[in-house]
């Protein structure tokens, strides 16, 4: 009896419910295909996988060998160590230098010198690592690129940037640090922007000259910023930058250049084994994953950080 | 200020301006002088007399890209692109981002589905299982494969939900009274509404659509089909001179590999530097928006 006498409830609510549902149907079909399908595609690191069988086709098992070979291959393990000290080179420096630059542009008095220079400084983040990449082969080049010619000047080098071991790793960090630090000021640059005025005149009282303020006032403002930025920033454990390492490393840079996205890419695509590939792959997804998850859920603790 | 007199802050001063005048130049200086190498004669650009400015100004490596089908190929379909790309991703970021800014009394799996798209913000499947995916849903070698696979951008909606979040109930109440639908409400009351934060997203999407390059390279089966960013690739990055005819070599010879490839990195960058006022305003509300949020 009951049950009958709540179903027009149900009934109205699921109605007034309806068009959510509908407007969410065709999005979550999407990210079905083309998200949570591939998901299930990682089965290929554990098979002998023919792409003419087609995903869930009826492939070959091979339980770890995949796991196996890669571990015994040496490109595979300097892919991964390349990855991981590009990756961490790049996490801090990518905390340092924003941080100090945005103290540093805040402390500009003069409104329009410091307005263009942050037009300057943002707009290498808008251009792809393509135009970049083009700019940069063409001003590093060993025989007549801008900077060697610069170098020259004073008797240094000629460095071929890309082209050696000795300089490869340098060169990724420097150019990524180079292209993003500007852009990455902003969210500094609004935590300071919303710092009380009354500090810095308090403190100003109490006798704190400039740097004392910048130390003592400024910065303590920015721990809450600066910390939800080293936390979201440990997502990027295994992330050394593909776009940018596949436009600009060659053969002779493997040693020092090679990284897991661009291994992936040359052992799946290219030579076409697509199970060892997976395995790295998913190597690469799982360890991530972990690592994004708990710096999600540090934000989440320690900054109060709420996506949605 | 008393203290501002004092050496070490007047010397604190000067070394600020001149560090930040050093950075700014150092992201400025770069494209100046690929574009003054695009605008210089073949003989200045490769004999390494050009630093700032064009040596024997020519507009030949323009009029040489300007001949070329496969640059205007490659051309069209990057802005074909953008207005697809950029199209789908705004409504799909829309229509997703609508019912989930609900509260949970008034949509009661909210939850759920904000879990599922968030989910794929942690997980991925990586490069080889959706290369499949696409493979076996037959959008390879189609224009498609460039637009649909990302077609519900997961982080945009979060920033449009967090924005819609912040208009007035009242205005929704009052529709509702006076029988609008849903639909309505969300075309008539909340995107009017929303404009800067909708602007703010259509440029991350249009910029994200003009830059991209690995799905052109990954997806298509022959180089015309290539987006400007993969064909621009094949040019500067392999330096694979593709799809060259007779004409073409004889061409080369008059303006030079160097200039010519300065003049496409530049004609390539050129829609981002147009947009750029907007970009820098929008993106960097989108910056502050997305991270900062309480």
């Amino acid at each position: 009896m009951q049950r009958t006498h709540l179903r027009p409830a149900r009934l109205k609510a699921f109605r007034k419910e309806l068009p959510f549902h509908l407007m969410l149907l065709p999005a979550v079909i999407l990210v079905f295909i083309y998200m949570y399908v591939p998901l299930g595609g990682l089965i290929i690191a554990f098979q002998k996988f023919i792409p003419a069988k087609g995903l869930f086709g009826e492939q070959k098992w091979v339980g770890l060998d995949n796991f196996i070979y890669l571990y015994r291959l040496p490109g595979a393990i300097s892919a991964l160590r390349n990855t991981v000290i590009i990756a961490f080179y790049k996490i801090i420096l990518h905390l340092i230098i924003p941080i100090t630059v945005s103290i540093l542009l805040s402390e500009i008095k003069s409104d329009p010198f410091r307005r263009t220079a942050q037009t300057l400084i943002y707009l290498p983040h808008f251009l792809s690592w393509i135009i970049m990449g083009g700019i940069l082969i063409d001003i590093l080049s060993p025989t007549d690129g801008i900077v060697n010619r610069f170098l020259g000047l004073f008797g240094v080098g000629p460095y071929f940037f890309l082209g050696s071991n000795d300089t490869f790793r340098f060169t990724i960090i420097f150019t990524d640090v180079w292209k993003e630090f500007g852009f990455n000021t902003i969210v500094y640059l609004a935590a300071i922007t919303n710092i009380d005025p009354n500090q810095y005149e308090a403190a100003t009282i109490d006798g704190a000259n400039r740097f004392q303020r910048m130390i003592y006032v400024t910065l303590p403002n920015m721990r809450m910023i600066i910390v939800l930025m080293m936390v979201l920033s440990l997502g990027n454990v295994l992330n050394a930058g593909f776009d940018q390492v596949f436009n600009l490393y060659s053969k002779q840079v493997y040693e020092t250049g090679d990284i897991l996205d661009t291994f992936i890419y040359r052992i799946g695509l290219i030579d076409a084994q697509f199970g060892v590939a997976t395995a790295m792959g998913m190597f690469k997804s799982v360890v991530s994953t972990l690592f994004i998850s708990i710096s999600y859920y540090c934000a989440y603790r320690f900054a109060d950080y709420r996506i949605f | 200020m008393v203290e501002s007199k004092h050496w070490s802050s007047r010397l604190f001063v000067i070394v600020n301006y001149a560090v930040m005048t050093f950075l700014s130049l150092s992201c400025l200086i770069p494209l100046i002088h690929i574009f003054a190498i695009s605008l210089s004669s073949s003989a200045a650009a490769t004999g390494g007399l050009v630093i700032l400015w064009p040596v024997n100004f020519t507009l030949e490596s323009y009029a040489y890209v300007a001949r070329r089908a496969a640059f205007w190929q490659a051309m069209f379909i990057s802005v074909l692109r953008v207005f697809v790309g950029v199209g789908l991703n705004m409504l799909f970021c829309i229509v997703c981002a609508y019912p989930l800014s609900k509260e949970k009394s008034q949509f009661r799996m909210r939850t759920f589905y904000s879990w599922y798209f968030f989910l794929t913000m942690l997980v991925s499947g990586g490069l080889i299982p959706l290369y499949m995916v696409i493979r076996q849903t037959g959008l390879m070698g189609t224009f498609w494969a460039l637009v649909i696979p990302g077609a519900v951008p997961v982080y945009n909606i979060i920033l449009l939900l967090n924005f819609f979040r912040q208009t007035p109930k009242e205005l929704e109440e009052a529709a509702i009274i006076d029988g609008a639908s849903q639909w309505r409400i969300m075309w008539q009351i909340y995107v009017p509404t929303s404009t800067a934060a909708l602007a703010t997203v259509a440029l991350l999407s249009t910029v994200y659509h003009w830059n991209e390059w690995f799905n052109g390279i990954l997806y298509m089966k022959t180089p015309d089909q290539y987006p400007l960013q993969s064909y621009l690739r094949t040019i500067v990055i392999d330096m694979k001179l593709t799809n060259m005819g007779a004409n073409d070599w004889q061409a080369l010879a008059l303006v030079s590999d160097k200039t010519v490839k300065c003049a496409q990195i530049f004609l390539a960058s050129l829609p981002i530097l147009v947009a750029y006022p907007f970009l820098q305003r929008y993106f960097v509300k989108g910056m502050v928006l997305g991270s900062v949020k309480g």
